[in-house]
């Protein structure tokens, strides 16, 4: 671009090999080819509605204040369900990463539990507990609970040993040990393990949502399907990836903030 | 500072899989003494450490330090590693503190025994850096500047040089000559390295291995005024080749 400035240009230059340029040129690549094709006419706009469509019924959500409904439904589902199972998984996976024989008691347990899908649970939910906050929030708990806690047992098996003798040496006990040492080193990896295992509690949320609920943002789905409303779907969905991607960066930015030193 | 190991054995698992990793290891060690346990990787050496440590205890013998029986880790005896010697997410400085935090020594006492040894490693411009932003070198002076906060009787080294390149390693045997002579510390350190041994040492125990055994105790009486001389000296390297030779010795003819 020998035309512009040096400064544009090296600006220009910057922004261009930014490393997350990529990314949100793919993103933009693909909205750029869904706004071509829906406004091509080629397809029925029942099956593809336009961006226009998709916006318009934002707006109109947002005004009624059903999108707020449905968005603060689902999270405060997610952080009810998630935030048990990490209370659980935290004491349970260091204890399981400390103590042999705990281990071994539960591990093989916890490793079955884990392989069965989560929401094949969703019928003995709603059986045992009806349609209700519980079994949404429970469904989150147990899909999460044994990925978490075997998670954070791997992370406290991976402190060097020589970092916990060196501790003894200098006259620590086992509560040092527990918060002076190990609660610290693993706490990146306990972040980032929450931040995988958030994704499948989003998930989650949405397909408990889909089965049986008053509202949420798979209620909003499953709704807006009855009613033929495809913008409303796309609506859903994109509202759905947003919000995963904003818990994603939060953990990220936390993990930088907090354990500086791990990153 | 008087450690006594008599008759020390160590040996792991029992009935037909039992190993002995020790057999009857005696030795004493005075106050201001610099000993070194010499022995390739299977001798135990390591395993010998961690027992007057108080990590490990012995399978039968025993170790006492100032006449007491060594139950278990205590701040008396300040111990440096290889590897994972330092915390990660603290900074030198609060590493050197970390010790002292512990005992619950109050503020003012801890900043200023944490600036004290800082300085005594040398360390004292790198106070706020974490280890990550540290040499290897650097690490390790860290380390052992946390263990002397402590103030021990006894100062453990496991290899502490083992993981850096050759010309650090040897400008961290003269920094811990240096640090030795200066201070009037008593140092046990093991090593596999024959060099190491013979420079720093004033005793050095050559262990075999499996089961892991003093064959030979070197009492040397060097010229240690300038270590770079000594390295190079005919006489060094004579003793050097001597020691170097009983060892490969061990390793042809097994027990």
């Amino acid at each position: 671009m020998p035309f512009l400035p040096t400064i544009w240009r090296s600006r220009l230059s910057r922004l261009m090999f930014h490393p997350w340029s990529l990314g949100l040129a793919g993103i933009a690549l693909l909205f750029g080819l869904w706004a071509l094709v829906s406004s091509l006419g080629i397809l029925d706009p029942l099956f593809l509605p336009t961006p226009a469509a998709v916006l318009a019924a934002g707006v109109e959500e947002v005004a009624n204040g059903d999108l707020w409904r449905d968005i603060s439904a689902s999270v405060l589902r997610v952080l009810g369900g998630f935030g048990l199972s990490a209370l659980v998984a935290l004491p349970l996976g260091i204890a399981m990463g400390t103590k042999t024989s705990l281990c071994r008691l539960l591990e093989p347990l916890l490793a079955l539990l884990r392989y069965m899908p989560a929401p094949a649970f969703i019928p003995l939910l709603i059986i045992y507990f009806g349609v209700g906050e519980l079994p949404k929030v429970l469904l989150i708990f147990i899909g999460t609970l044994f990925f978490n806690t075997l998670m954070i047992m791997d992370a406290v098996k991976f402190v060097p040993r020589e970092l916990l003798e060196t501790t003894r040496t200098l006259g620590g006990k086992k509560r040092d040990l527990l918060l002076r040492v190990i609660t610290p080193y693993i706490a990146p990896q306990v972040l980032d393990a929450f931040r995988i295992n958030m994704a499948a509690a989003w998930n989650l949320v949405i397909v408990a949502e889909l089965v049986a609920a008053e509202s949420g943002l798979g209620k909003h789905i499953t709704l807006a399907q009855r009613f033929l409303r495809t913008d409303q779907i796309f609506l859903g969905l994109i509202v759905i990836g947003l919000i995963g991607l904003l818990i994603d960066l939060s953990f990220r930015l936390v993990m930088r903030r907090s354990c500086a030193w791990a990153t | 500072m008087n450690l006594v190991l008599d008759s020390v054995c160590k040996r792991y698992g029992d009935g037909r899989d039992a190993q002995l990793v020790l057999d009857q290891i005696s030795f004493t060690m005075h106050t201001g003494q610099f000993l070194a346990l010499l022995g390739s990787s299977g001798s135990g050496k390591s395993t010998l450490m961690r027992m007057v440590a108080g990590l490990e205890k012995p399978t039968s013998g025993s170790l006492r330090l100032d006449g007491q029986p060594i139950r278990g880790p205590g701040s008396d005896r300040g111990m440096v590693f290889q590897k994972y010697s330092l915390y990660p997410w603290l900074t030198a400085a609060q590493n050197v503190a970390f010790g002292l935090e512990i005992k619950g020594l109050d503020r003012s006492q801890i900043r200023e025994r944490t600036a004290f040894y800082l300085e005594v490693v040398g360390l004292a411009d790198a106070a706020r850096r974490l280890p990550r932003e540290l040499s290897g070198g650097m690490q390790q002076r860290v380390a052992i500047a946390r263990a002397l906060a402590a103030e021990p009787r006894l100062l453990l080294l496991d290899e502490p040089f083992g993981a850096l390149d050759l010309q650090i390693r040897e400008s961290m045997q003269e920094f811990l000559h240096n640090l030795w002579r200066s201070t009037g510390l008593s140092v046990l350190l093991i090593t596999h390295d024959i060099d190491e041994a013979l420079l720093l040492a004033q005793q050095v125990h050559v262990l075999a291995t499996r089961p892991g055994r003093i064959v030979e105790s070197l009492s040397l009486d060097l010229d240690k005024s300038d270590l770079r001389d000594l390295r190079i000296s005919a006489s060094f390297q004579t003793l050097r080749h001597q020691v170097a030779d009983t060892l490969r010795q061990l390793d042809r003819d097994p027990p």
